[in-house]
């Protein structure tokens, strides 16, 4: 074939204590559909975001069309006609499917301070009648289904004709016909010599649409392949490698006692089907699966914090009604969300406040006033049985470091005597040594009789923390595994199984 | 920035060429969607309001529907309404404008001081104390996008600054322009008989800014920024500058309404304006507008002054006291608002 229309060679990328990208080779050729997988953290979308413009590379050169170029801002990466669809998606609501489009190209009337709807309409419906899309460009992009939306913003995509066509999960939204339209659109643009790059975890697809495949593994280059001539296995194995546990796996002879926490038939159009599982005592039961395969809904199901069509929740064997996370909390669940620093934690108030937080009015006295000596204690207490390295409870949490925020946390849904311990990405943005740490002290209330539940997209974290694991899949469960006996093959073959 | 059209289309017909075309032919339904929900609802509410209050108090008092008081509604929406029209434009990018109440007595001082204290022409004074207006919103604009300061903070910042700048240029006394009859016959006088010109100039101005928020680039991205900004940088919007030309915009509309006040007192009172921004708002929240960004229509924006000044004048006519108009003025921005919450919850479900 010709030259490649891209070629990224050796490039690296670091972030504060962390090595993003390391030396990763990336080729694009004109008309071809190139995959890039990996796990999740695998650097696949950092690699993407320096291709266009979100971030800058420390190292290596990036050649376009055979000429080395720099990419300092999104802007110059589209000028060259390389467009993104994102996957979180970059519509404006409130305008109209075909002001979208044009957003910042609008064609003009003859007095240009005019927009020419009835052209911009026109152009649009041109485009979708070719899309095959059935969508009037006239209406409110907030009243349509997250689908048509993910094919707007594609159509935006083409709109800008461009060369190089990244796509992350386009059909993770997307129903079996529409992405049929989605497969036959991009043919066509494969036949016209656009080259594409296909992000997907979905490895029937892979097969069905790609030429060749780019495997990451943990910021790492691993290899390039035709994706007709490897199996679905081999992938696998190439995406989660050989890593080695350095880590003893759980102790399988945890005694454990009474059931704590069943969920039963749990649905959640069309988020969640038939979820049932259990925790029980002294547990800590890992939940697995790619990205969107619905874990962090499940656990937002059970808290209260998302409504569900229907499913019953027991906990201690009685039927429970959790209609928000406030009935959830008195009847001992505690929800550790991924991002603490949002949803979990008050920065710019000190180490006490935080940890008095979840049960103020374990700390009220007579007519309301707080018990500030109490808070003290408590709070001195939490720091010491739990290792958290401050130096004194006055401290800010703003200026503690990520893992000694995740024990603040900790300590604070402790306080308020939670049996069921919900954890959304316990170690997220911990560095190694602190990660460690938290594996323990997770460990350590399992055995002092919590229940625990470990949402994680890490696979070592999941293997390493857990007794038993249920992998999901889109929505579903596929697969319980006993922990101790687990691979990571096992969990990424249940996890990218489509159901039909 | 400008869409090539002839490379665009070329592109689609060497698409186009190589396969299928299939028509689309279901858009019924879409258009019974449409039709439902959308602001179009609440415009409509709005409007119903404004006739029923209408209705009542013709039947309550059969002074109400004389010309004489139809006109002097229309007259002491004028100001407020002119406000409102700029404030649409600001609250819809989700931001807010405190400064328009003491920016116009700014404005109508400055008009003072061009025709009073340096004789400059009529219509050049009117130009200068407009174009006061203009800068005003050029520097909030400039400290919204380009300083990131919040627009509450600085339009609350340049609200005090106008306030007293009015007054230390007016020596805190009022600027008279009676050596200038014409000045006042700016509001005053009846281009089109019994109609005051400044009624006219309302609905003039209220024209031309449905034209640029409906039709225009301008209003376009009036909407995005309020919709989603980082969409709209994402999509190579330059955000930063409509910002600042949104918040010019704002600024053009409180330099007319400076000189309308001004005109309609045939002076300039340093120590009027304040309040009148917040009446403008509650104008642009009862027509619709959402504080959030992204939602409002001019039309709406002019259905709410008129429903605030039919209230008041309707009110004042059965003699209820001023201090309990206000109350009921409060009173119906919490049921606007409130239906507007309710709409837009069924719209999610």
């Amino acid at each position: 074939m010709s030259e490649p229309l891209v070629l990224m060679e050796g490039i690296e990328k670091r972030f504060p204590g962390v090595y993003a990208l390391k030396h990763v080779r990336f080729e694009l050729m004109p008309g071809e559909v190139h995959a890039l997988v990996g796990e999740n953290g695998a650097g696949k979308s950092t690699l993407m975001k320096v291709l266009t413009g979100v971030y800058q590379k420390d190292g290596g050169t990036i050649f376009f069309k055979g000429k080395e170029v720099e990419i300092p801002h999104t802007r110059a990466a589209q000028d060259m006609g390389i467009s993104m669809i994102h996957q979180e998606l970059n519509l404006m609501p409130d305008l109209t499917v075909a002001q979208n489009i044009f957003i910042g190209r609008e064609p003009r009337k003859r007095l240009p301070l005019f927009v020419d709807e009835d052209e911009m309409n026109a152009k649009t419906e041109q485009l979708f009648e070719w899309m095959n899309l059935q969508v009037d460009p006239r209406m409110k992009v907030g009243q349509l289904t997250v689908a048509k939306q993910q094919m707007v913003e594609i159509a935006k995509a083409l709109s800008f004709q461009s060369e190089v066509l990244i796509m992350d999960e386009p059909t993770a939204a997307l129903s079996e016909a529409e992405t049929n339209d989605l497969f036959r659109i991009i043919d066509q643009l494969r036949e016209n010599g656009v080259g594409m790059i296909y992000i997907s975890h979905r490895m029937d697809e892979l097969k069905r649409i790609t030429d060749r495949a780019t495997i990451m593994r943990d910021g790492e280059y691993i290899d390039t392949v035709r994706t007709a001539e490897v199996s679905r296995d081999r992938l696998i194995a190439m995406m989660v490698g050989r890593k080695i546990l350095h880590s003893p796996k759980p102790d399988v002879q945890t005694k454990r006692n009474k059931r704590l926490l069943e969920v039963r038939h749990l649905h959640r159009y069309p988020l969640l089907q038939d979820i049932s599982f259990h925790v029980d005592q002294g547990e800590i039961l890992g939940f697995a699966g790619l990205m969107g395969a619905g874990r962090t809904e499940v656990a937002r199901a059970v808290f209260g914090a998302d409504p569900i069509d229907s499913g019953d929740i027991y906990i201690h064997g009685k039927k429970v009604d959790i209609k928000q996370p406030f009935d959830a909390v008195q009847k001992g669940i505690g929800y550790l969300s991924e991002d603490r620093k949002r949803y979990g934690l008050m920065l710019d108030k000190d180490v006490k406040m935080n940890i008095a937080s979840a049960h103020l009015r374990h700390f009220q006295q007579w007519l309301g006033w707080m018990d500030d000596k109490h808070i003290a204690a408590v709070a001195e207490e939490m720091i010491s049985s739990l290792n958290i390295k401050t130096p004194h409870a006055d401290q800010h949490v703003r200026n503690l470091s990520g893992g000694n925020q995740q024990k603040v946390v900790i300590g604070k849904w402790l306080v308020r005597n939670c049996d069921i311990l919900i954890f959304d990405e316990p170690t997220r943005g911990i560095d190694v040594g602190t990660k460690t740490e938290i594996y323990h002290l997770l460990h350590q209330l399992a055995e002092e009789g919590k229940a625990i539940i470990v949402i994680s997209s890490e696979l070592p974290e999941i293997l390493r923390l857990s007794h038993r694991i249920m992998v999901m899949c889109e929505g579903r469960i596929t697969a319980e595994l006993n922990g101790p006996e687990a691979t990571q093959e096992e969990i990424m073959q249940y996890a990218t199984q489509r159901m039909s | 920035m400008i869409f090539n059209q002839t490379l665009f289309l070329g592109h689609l017909v060497k698409l186009l060429g190589v396969i299928n075309v299939k028509p689309v032919h279901n858009y019924s339904n879409i258009f019974k969607i449409r039709f439902k929900t959308g602001a179009a609802l609440q415009q409509l509410l709005a409007f119903a309001s404004l006739i029923g209050l209408i209705i009542f108090f013709s039947l309550a008092s059969e002074n109400f529907l004389q010309f004489s008081n139809i006109m002097g509604i229309l007259l002491s929406t004028a100001v407020i309404g002119v406000l409102a029209l700029g404030a649409t434009f600001v609250i819809i990018t989700a931001g807010i404008d405190l400064s328009v109440g003491t920016g116009m007595t700014l404005c109508s001082v400055m008009a003072g001081v061009f025709i009073t204290f340096w004789g400059l022409a009529t219509p050049l004074g009117v130009l200068g104390g407009i174009f006061t207006g203009t800068l005003m919103g050029c520097l909030i604009g400039l400290m919204v996008a380009k300083m990131k300061i919040p627009p509450f903070i600085a339009t609350l910042a340049m609200m005090m600054i106008a306030s007293g700048l009015s007054l230390v240029i007016s020596g805190t006394s009022p600027i008279y322009f009676t050596d200038r009859p014409v000045f006042s016959t700016i509001a005053l006088g009846t281009l089109i008989p019994g109609v005051p010109n400044a009624v006219l100039i309302f609905f003039g101005a209220a024209v031309v800014a449905g034209l640029l928020l409906h039709k225009s680039v301008i209003g376009r991205y009036t909407y995005a920024l309020g919709s989603n900004e980082e969409a709209a940088k994402l999509s190579g919007v330059h955000v930063d500058f409509w910002k600042i030309v949104v918040y010019t915009i704002a600024g053009t509309f409180t330099g007319l309404a400076g000189i309308l006040m001004a005109s309609r007192l045939n002076s300039a009172q340093p120590a009027l304006g304040m309040g009148y921004e917040l009446e403008a708002i509650a104008a642009v929240v009862i027509g619709g507008t959402s504080l959030s960004g992204g939602k409002g229509t001019i039309i709406g924006t002019v259905i709410g002054a008129l429903i605030m000044s039919v209230l008041r004048n309707g009110l004042r006519i059965l003699s209820v006291p001023q201090e309990w108009q206000t109350v009921v003025i409060g009173l119906v921005i919490i049921f606007a608002v409130y239906i507007d919450i309710l709409r837009r919850r069924r719209a999610v479900v």
